[in-house]
């Protein structure tokens, strides 16, 4: 109960909170393209995870896996993150085609609903197809345990960090650096005029759904390497917080997609620890369950008094609704 | 020549079969559902063994129907024997629903129509109210005959009220208010809880609330009183939602609402003295079919009238411009505000039927889930429409029904169904029409044409 024990909850929600930043950039690159929220997109990170898992699980029959492999751990899975990555693009890209694409025009909350049954339906196939029960997540690469100073942090913890972070520069430098990138930015800086200079909206818009999915499903691995136990509805519960995550960043900002990300992550992490503190404090018995209850109301208040999120621009009242 | 074609088929419709229904008023497809069944309270159980079928159909044979199919599906994915014989089984079936519900339905209907005018016709000459309340009469007897018959019908139809209720009160945010709001499962479970507390706390003795406080013979004549304490507390609490809603509007709102949604959730999950995550249960069992019945017809009434007022009229200027209704002097803040408590309202209300009907009540039924089921019915059946918040929620919980046998298939079929219903009509599919009770029951035909 001391610096250690805070130090350790601060790393744990570093890496809780690289999954919400990972999904929420999806949700928020393709808010600033299309002005809509895949609602599916949780639910696409599930199966990214899926298709990881699938991967992971062929390789290692493959290769073997352990002292005796052919290949090393770590080769494996950077070649799983990288093959369900591409795989879950194309889910992506799938989506947008079959549930996005036809409804631009419509009212945004018909597209919301597209996605929600969207994901309602990949649910459903996987249990469909898996018989709905829960699978251990291959450990691709050893699990080895540092002691800094009485804080413990694994290989894997840095590993997922590093990776993440690495992800989110990439996409940076992709949207600053990038022709494609600039044409993204443009559709999001006008969605009508932009498509009329010649930048294809179709192209931008499945390559947006490509990108978010491919972060999701690199977010699914990493998942599962943390947590190894893959159930089909994962993606709801993660999913729906890294809605909120994004929401909280300011809706289409990537910066503040990830900033969000990690501050949901530091926040529901921490509220057992800062309970802990008030209840020796002042001798209460407050359970430590309260989590979701005391994250989302300070989600609430962050709305209520910044309500255009923490790096969202402005918005006129009139919305296209 | 041609202008007369074109007037008759304008008033008649083009489709045959609105054509061959053109003089019927509503009076006459009620006499003709009471007749259907009738028909089936009295030969139902005969039919259907004559038929050869097992039991009496449930749901006008459609469970029967997807039985086969399922059995046919489940052939193929899970390699289940495939019994040829029950595909008979699709045959009888449709017979049965032809003679009892389509035959009698169409003739009752098509000849009594002369009759059920003049009826109507009287009827509306002496009061709109009393009109109303017959025709209601006659579908509560509908109802309660088709019920009466199976259990399982019962439980479908409260259920299916319930759902009426709770889209509607969505349906008053979402529609005709314009906000993308995700808080009604949250304002359910406040409205469950809050009517459970009053009803299992005061009346039953029960582990979680205690031994019962006091109990009469009529204690079941304050159920309407526990009912409106938890729309009260539902309201109260739905302060949380509407006070951000001035400032903020669109994505945010839904946030603030999501996140209120999860607070509620996690609260009731927490609090050990409302059961914690199991909830309370042994509820008294007083939501009969008459009582949710009324309370459904008396909540379309107050919403129905609600929408089509003056407060109804800002709300749609709200959703469509608020900085132009704001300058053509609506009270924004005022108005979202009252929508957003009058829909917590009957939120409440129908949660508090819900925990009643099913006789339990815990966190784990107000979740993601519930919000998907309810935002489904809401844009299946239309926006900014009574009647289509009516079809919404009848037809999703009746193809929820149906497709029951086809267990997990139901999940792959019913959001397909959504998405084309989307994609082909975005607003749903009733969308953007009033409900004026005067237009549907008038008379049809050559005497109401005459008015």
């Amino acid at each position: 109960m001391t610096f250690n024990f805070i130090m350790q909850n601060l790393v744990n929600a570093l890496q809780w909170g690289s999954f919400y930043a990972l999904i929420a950039l999806g949700y928020s690159m393709v808010y600033s393209i299309l002005m809509l929220f895949n609602f599916a997109h949780g639910d696409i990170f599930m199966v990214g995870a899926y298709i990881g898992l699938f991967i992971a699980t062929g390789l290692i029959a493959l290769f073997g896996a352990g002292a005796g492999a052919a290949l090393p751990g770590w080769v494996l899975l950077v070649i799983t993150i990288l093959a369900s990555m591409m795989l879950t693009a194309l889910v992506g890209v799938i989506v947008e085609r079959v549930g996005y694409r036809p409804l631009r025009d419509a009212p945004r909350a018909s597209a919301a609903i597209t996605g929600l049954m969207i994901g309602i339906i990949l649910e459903t196939s996987n249990i469909l197809f898996l018989g709905g029960q829960r699978l251990k997540f291959p450990s691709l690469i050893e699990s080895h345990t540092y002691n800094l100073g009485g804080v413990f942090i694994t290989n894997k913890k840095i590993m997922i960090v590093l990776v993440s972070l690495s992800l989110m520069i990439a996409l940076h430098q992709f949207v600053t650096r990038s022709k494609w990138g600039m044409a993204m930015r443009a559709m999001a800086y006008d969605f009508v005029v932009v498509p009329l200079v010649g930048v294809p909206i179709n192209t931008i818009a499945a390559m947006t759904f490509a990108i978010g999915s491919a972060l999701a499903a690199a977010a699914g691995i990493l998942f599962g390497l943390a947590y190894p136990v893959l159930d089909p509805y994962m993606g709801v519960s993660l999913g729906w917080k890294a809605f909120v995550a994004a929401i909280l960043g300011g809706r289409g900002s990537i910066l503040g997609a990830c900033i969000a990300g990690f501050m949901l992550g530091f926040i529901e992490i921490m509220t057992i620890p800062a309970i802990q503190i008030v209840n020796r404090l002042f001798a209460l018995n407050i359970g430590s369950n309260l989590r979701d209850l005391i994250a989302y109301s300070i989600v609430l208040l962050i709305l209520i008094f910044r309500p255009h999120g923490l790096f969202g621009e402005v918005y006129s009242a009139k919305l296209r609704l | 020549m041609v202008q007369t074609t074109n007037m008759t088929s304008l008033a008649s419709g083009q489709n045959p079969v609105q054509r061959f229904f053109a003089q019927v008023p509503l009076l006459g497809f009620l006499l003709g559902m009471l007749a259907c069944v009738l028909i089936e309270k009295l030969i139902g159980e005969g039919l259907a063994g004559l038929l050869g079928l097992s039991q009496m159909p449930v749901l006008f044979g459609l469970v029967t129907i997807f039985k086969v199919i399922a059995g046919g599906v489940n052939t193929i994915f899970k390699d289940a024997a495939f019994e040829p014989a029950s595909l008979m089984n699709i045959p009888r079936a449709l017979v049965y629903f032809g003679l009892v519900y389509l035959l009698p339905m169409t003739l009752v209907a098509k000849y009594s129509a002369g009759a059920a005018n003049r009826i109507a016709y009287g009827l509306q000459r002496s009061s709109v109210l009393l009109s109303v309340l017959v025709h209601l009469a006659i579908l509560y007897a509908v109802l309660h005959l088709w019920g009466t018959m199976s259990d399982y019908r019962v439980i479908t139809l409260k259920l299916m009220l319930v759902a009426v209720l709770l889209t509607l009160s969505l349906n008053i945010i979402n529609g005709y208010m314009g906000e993308f709001s995700c808080s009604h499962p949250g304002f359910m479970a406040i409205g469950a809880y809050m009517s459970s507390v009053f009803t299992v706390g005061l009346f039953v003795d029960d582990k979680v609330l205690g031994a019962a406080k006091m109990g009469f013979s009529l204690a079941y004549l304050t159920f309407p009183l526990a009912l409106i304490f938890g729309g009260l507390v539902a309201a109260f609490c739905a302060l949380i939602v509407a006070i951000p809603s001035f400032k903020t509007r669109g994505d945010y709102l839904a946030i603030i609402s999501l996140a209120f949604l999860f607070i509620v959730k996690s609260f009731f999950e927490n609090v050990q003295a409302l059961g914690g995550a199991r909830g309370i249960s042994g509820h008294p069992d007083w939501a009969s079919l008459p009582v949710i019945f009324c309370t459904v017809v008396l909540g379309i009434w107050a919403i129905n009238n609600f929408v089509t007022s003056t407060m109804g009229k800002a709300l749609n200027a709200v959703r469509d411009d608020e900085s132009a209704a704001e300058a053509m002097t609506v009270d924004t803040r005022k108005t979202k505000m009252i929508a957003f408590l009058f829909g917590a309202f009957w939120a409440g209300m129908a949660g508090g039927l819900l925990a009643h009907v099913l006789r339990y009540v815990n966190p784990a039924m107000f979740g993601i889930q519930k919000l998907a089921e309810v935002l489904a019915m809401v844009y299946f059946g239309g926006l900014n429409s009574v009647v289509g918040s009516i079809v919404g929620a009848v037809s999703i919980s009746l193809l929820g029904e149906a497709l029951r046998p086809l267990e997990i298939f139901k999940w792959i079929v019913i959001p397909l169904l959504l998405i084309l219903v989307m994609i082909y009509r975005p607003t749903g599919l009733i969308a953007f029409r009033e409900f004026d009770v005067r237009k549907i029951l008038q008379p049809k035909g050559s005497r109401g044409e005459e008015v």
